[in-house]
């Protein structure tokens, strides 16, 4: 089976196959083009007298949880990513599946991260065969390299969703864990000894999965609630010593910068929307953790104080940042879909105005009120942008996958998508002629904020016009990108073979772009 | 002379920087070892800048190990010149070419009211500073450079002035305490520098050393761009000589440097700054009375925006034009704080009327309801209104 086949020119002028890992793929028809309308998953149909009658369903080891439900050759194994950096589980999964003697697995995580690195050697050695899900770090060089046996597919949060849900994604068995579980498998991620917060990432997997099993470190009475995971949807429930680690969820991201040039960017985004007539009372906006994007939620707040504007709801994942907004009143709810510290755990487990929503609700294609295309304006952070305005946040310049999608493309159907970016990085231009990868397509992104100037989308005449006479420095992305290639000189196009590594997926399920193979 | 050589930076934590170690060799030509970071973009362009300039410096064999985190090529070109002057004596400088922007010169009274100090061996700052529009950006070669970083900052210092765009900011240079500050002349002066500070001054003899050694280089290069001079006066001896100081050739303002005034006085620096009221007062009627600005010292905590709010608006009070800071986000609480508040915008444009008018009518005498108004109150009306036209960037 080849990895990909039927290669084509799609409607973004990338090229594209029609063929993954055997499956055939439909190529990018252009930005609200294709209607993914056919019938979706049929889950498979459980009978009560198949499980225990006192709802206990407590296996001892995870192994024997893995064993029972059945795990073979060629199954495809998913697991949630709300610990980040801290997750024990995923590699464990894979440790035992070795054991065990199964080949040719595939792994579907809502995410993957560094501590994931020795996931490596089980691809090395025909555990794992690929990846179905965002490429970080180590994962992602070694994909690049061209050594995974199966082709990488890429997709966002809501497009994880809407692929498992349209049975694209079919996901034999879903390991999910959480941080407090009673015997029947009623969990949430809040309790316990190890909370990491709201567990958006799991829903589809126990709607759909064929066997769900929930691996905690803290047991507790029947029943545990609230249940995030209901125990109806779980056929295992393993208790272990530790899940993983919260400490590592806050990792840098959590702090806000004291790089000046990123204080600027901030500083603009936030005036920038000001200007534009998107800040007003009941505006709604995203903010998640990162630097920059703590500090547009800080210089936001300053506005907002000083023109006595109050915001309607919020969508993090959020922080202390935003739970002070929620808490001051300066904003009336807060919708998470996943924590960054523990004041966001505390008040979305005590406040009833921090809602925790699916990743279906916020994201998916098919939710018939997508909450990000409700969003007033989101900012996002990004690799390359190009003069097109077309945005790549899973590829560095030289053509290596180091960054998931997240909720990238989810994002970009927003009313406005700012991507705030410095101009250049270690002489490394981030404007480009044309992005290496293509993540999302340009006439999606709005506006461009650098620390030397905002760039507005020309098809945003309203934008332009708004801030006309604002005093910010609104400038031609083309004289912009001149400025930063004389700053920084032209950079040599990366090598990359012809050979393709792994496809990026667009948000109705069709293929955007192919990442090549690094040569070096 | 040294075998091996090596100047510049490198590390985890350094970026826009290198570190080139040099050592000549008797054969095999010009051997460039690159670790860089940028080394898939930039690593050809990188060799043959290194090549060129160690043809340029006559050197036909040598061993040259370039560590680079992103450094620009004015960077780089730098470490190379220092490294290699440490081996071979040469007067030859090798000069990328200036860019358009830096060619420009300053008024004599233009707006100072930020002057944003930065370490002059530290690429990486310099390369945004002009995004923050201050009015002038120091590259400072005396205090935040190392002694034994000295000599290749010059180098770094120079091509900065040449290679990097500060939109639109002032190009200052603070050079060492007299007399090593000289030599520094010799490398900055040539490089269309608008402004020097010369630190720890006490004398006229110092400014007139100082001035004598720029028309030299002038004479000698056939310079025609006025090139100011900024005195930070920071002893007692300095304080008492500061309106001869703020009188010699070229000066364009008088500024207060407080860590070592109070050291000097055998004193602590406080927040409420009794023990400098009476130099900071003494600068500001020295220059005021010699025509020249003053500017009032750093205020050194950069996390405390009120603080330096409530700081700057002493320094006005006082009658300062403005302050040296050491952090991009102080430039807007400075300029923010500096410019007149309303009620002065408003009572300065009614002085301004009311003088048109008189004027327009003949009379003598200026009046604004039943108050006579001095030529001295109209010519600071006309001057806060200059400041507002100026306006703050925030």
């Amino acid at each position: 089976m080849k990895k990909a086949d039927k290669f084509v020119l799609n409607a973004a002028g990338r090229m594209v196959p029609t063929i993954v890992n055997g499956r055939k793929v439909i190529p990018f028809m252009g930005v609200n083009k294709y209607w993914p309308t056919h019938k979706g998953a049929a889950p498979h149909v459980p009978t009560c007298i198949d499980y225990p009658a006192d709802g206990n369903k407590i296996v001892e080891t995870l192994k024997e949880a893995l064993i029972k439900s059945g795990l073979k050759d060629g199954m495809t194994i998913s697991t949630h990513h709300h610990y980040r950096n801290g997750d024990f589980l995923a590699n464990q999964v894979f440790d035992i599946a070795a054991e065990l003697g199964v080949k040719n697995l595939i792994w579907v995580p809502s995410a993957a991260f560094p501590c994931h690195a020795p996931i490596i050697k089980h691809i090395e050695s025909g555990v794992v065969h690929h990846i179905e899900g965002s490429l970080n770090g180590p994962l992602g060089d070694f994909c690049s390299r061209g050594k995974m046996p199966g082709l990488g597919y890429l997709r966002s949060h809501g497009g994880r969703y809407r692929a498992i849900a349209d049975g694209e994604l079919h996901i034999d068995i879903a390991v999910m864990g959480a941080s407090a579980s009673d015997m029947t498998g009623n969990a949430n991620g809040v309790m316990g000894k190890h909370p990491f917060g709201p567990m958006a990432f799991t829903k589809a997997d126990v709607k759909y999965a064929d066997r769900t099993i929930v691996v905690t470190d803290t047991l507790i009475d029947f029943p545990c609630y609230p249940w995030e995971i209901m125990g109806n949807d779980v056929d295992f429930v393993v208790v272990v010593d530790q899940i993983g680690d919260p400490d590592q969820i806050v990792s840098g991201t959590t702090k806000i910068t004291n790089s000046p040039d990123r204080l600027l960017i901030a500083e603009y985004c936030a005036k920038f929307i000001d200007a534009a007539g998107i800040l007003k009372d009941g505006i709604s906006f995203q903010a998640g953790a990162g630097g920059t994007s703590l500090a547009f939620v800080h210089f936001v707040k300053e506005i907002m104080l000083k023109k006595g504007i109050k915001a309607k709801c919020l969508m993090g994942g959020s922080t202390k940042f935003l739970v002070e907004l929620l808490e001051s009143g300066l904003t009336e709810y807060i919708f998470e879909g996943q924590a960054f510290d523990l004041d966001a755990i505390r008040s979305l487990r005590d406040n009833p105005n921090h809602i925790p929503i699916a990743v279906f609700d916020s994201y998916d294609f098919h939710a018939k009120g997508n909450l990000a295309r409700m969003m007033d304006v989101i900012v996002l952070g990004s690799t390359e942008v190009d003069v097109t305005f077309n945005a790549n946040c899973v590829s560095h310049s030289d053509g290596r996958m180091l960054h998931g999608i997240g909720g990238f493309q989810n994002c970009m159907i927003a009313k406005c998508t700012i991507l705030a970016v410095p101009s250049f990085r270690d002489r490394i231009p981030v404007i480009k002629d044309e992005v290496t990868t293509l993540v999302a397509p340009g006439e999606l992104v709005d506006v461009i904020v650098t620390e030397r100037g905002i760039c507005i989308n020309p098809l945003r005449k309203d934008l332009i016009e708004a801030t006309k006479d604002s005093g910010l420095p609104i400038r031609d992305i083309k004289d912009l990108k001149k400025e930063i290639d004389q700053i920084c000189g032209i950079p040599a196009k990366p090598k990359l073979s012809d050979e393709a590594v792994a496809v990026v997926e667009w948000i109705d399920g069709t293929i955007l772009d192919t990442i090549r193979k690094v040569e070096k | 002379m040294a075998k091996i050589s090596t100047a510049g930076n490198y590390g985890k934590e350094i970026r826009s920087d290198c570190m080139a170690t040099l050592e000549l060799t008797k054969s095999g030509g010009l051997k460039i070892d690159l670790i860089s970071k940028v080394k898939d973009y930039f690593g050809d362009q990188i060799i043959s800048l290194a090549k060129e300039e160690l043809k340029f410096f006559g050197i036909k064999n040598a061993k040259l190990k370039i560590e680079d985190q992103g450094a620009l090529d004015f960077v780089i070109a730098a470490r190379i010149e220092a490294a290699v002057k440490q081996l071979i004596e040469t007067d030859q400088e090798y000069l990328l070419e200036i860019i358009p922007q830096n060619t420009d010169q300053t008024a004599k009274d233009r707006p100072r009211r930020s002057r944003l100090y930065l370490p002059g061996n530290t690429p990486k700052l310099a390369l945004n500073a002009g995004i923050y529009k201050p009015d002038g950006i120091i590259l400072d070669l005396e205090d935040s450079v190392a002694p034994d970083k000295k000599f290749e900052a010059t180098i770094l210092v120079r091509n900065t002035l040449r290679s990097v765009n500060f939109y639109g900011a002032e190009r200052m240079v603070r050079i060492n305490q007299l007399p090593q500050g000289l030599d520094d002349l010799d490398h900055i002066i040539p490089q269309h520098v608008n402004v020097i500070l010369v630190p720890k001054c006490e004398t006229t003899d110092q400014l007139k050393a100082a001035n004598n050694k720029i028309a030299k280089i002038k004479k000698e290069k056939n310079l025609n761009y006025e090139v100011w001079l900024i005195p930070i006066i920071e002893s007692a001896l300095g304080v008492i000589n500061s309106y001869q100081i703020a009188c010699c050739e070229n000066v364009v303002g008088l500024a207060i440097g407080l860590e070592d005034y109070t050291a000097d006085l055998g004193t602590q620096r406080t927040a409420e700054g009794n023990e400098s009221f009476f130099a900071r007062s003494q600068i500001v009627n020295s220059a005021r009375a010699a025509k020249v600005q003053s500017f009032d010292s750093v205020f050194s905590d950069v996390n405390d925006m009120e603080a330096l709010k409530q700081n700057v608006l002493t320094s006005k009070s006082l009658g300062f034009d403005g302050m040296g800071c050491i952090h991009p986000r102080q430039i807007p609480v400075i300029h923010a704080n500096f410019a007149p508040t309303e009620k002065e915008i408003e009572k300065a444009k009614q002085i301004v009327a009311a003088f048109q008018e008189a004027k327009e009518k003949g009379l003598g005498v200026v009046s604004l309801g039943s108050k006579m108004i001095d030529a001295p109150v109209v010519k600071r009306a006309q001057k806060v209104l200059e400041l507002v036209s100026v306006g703050g960037n925030n």
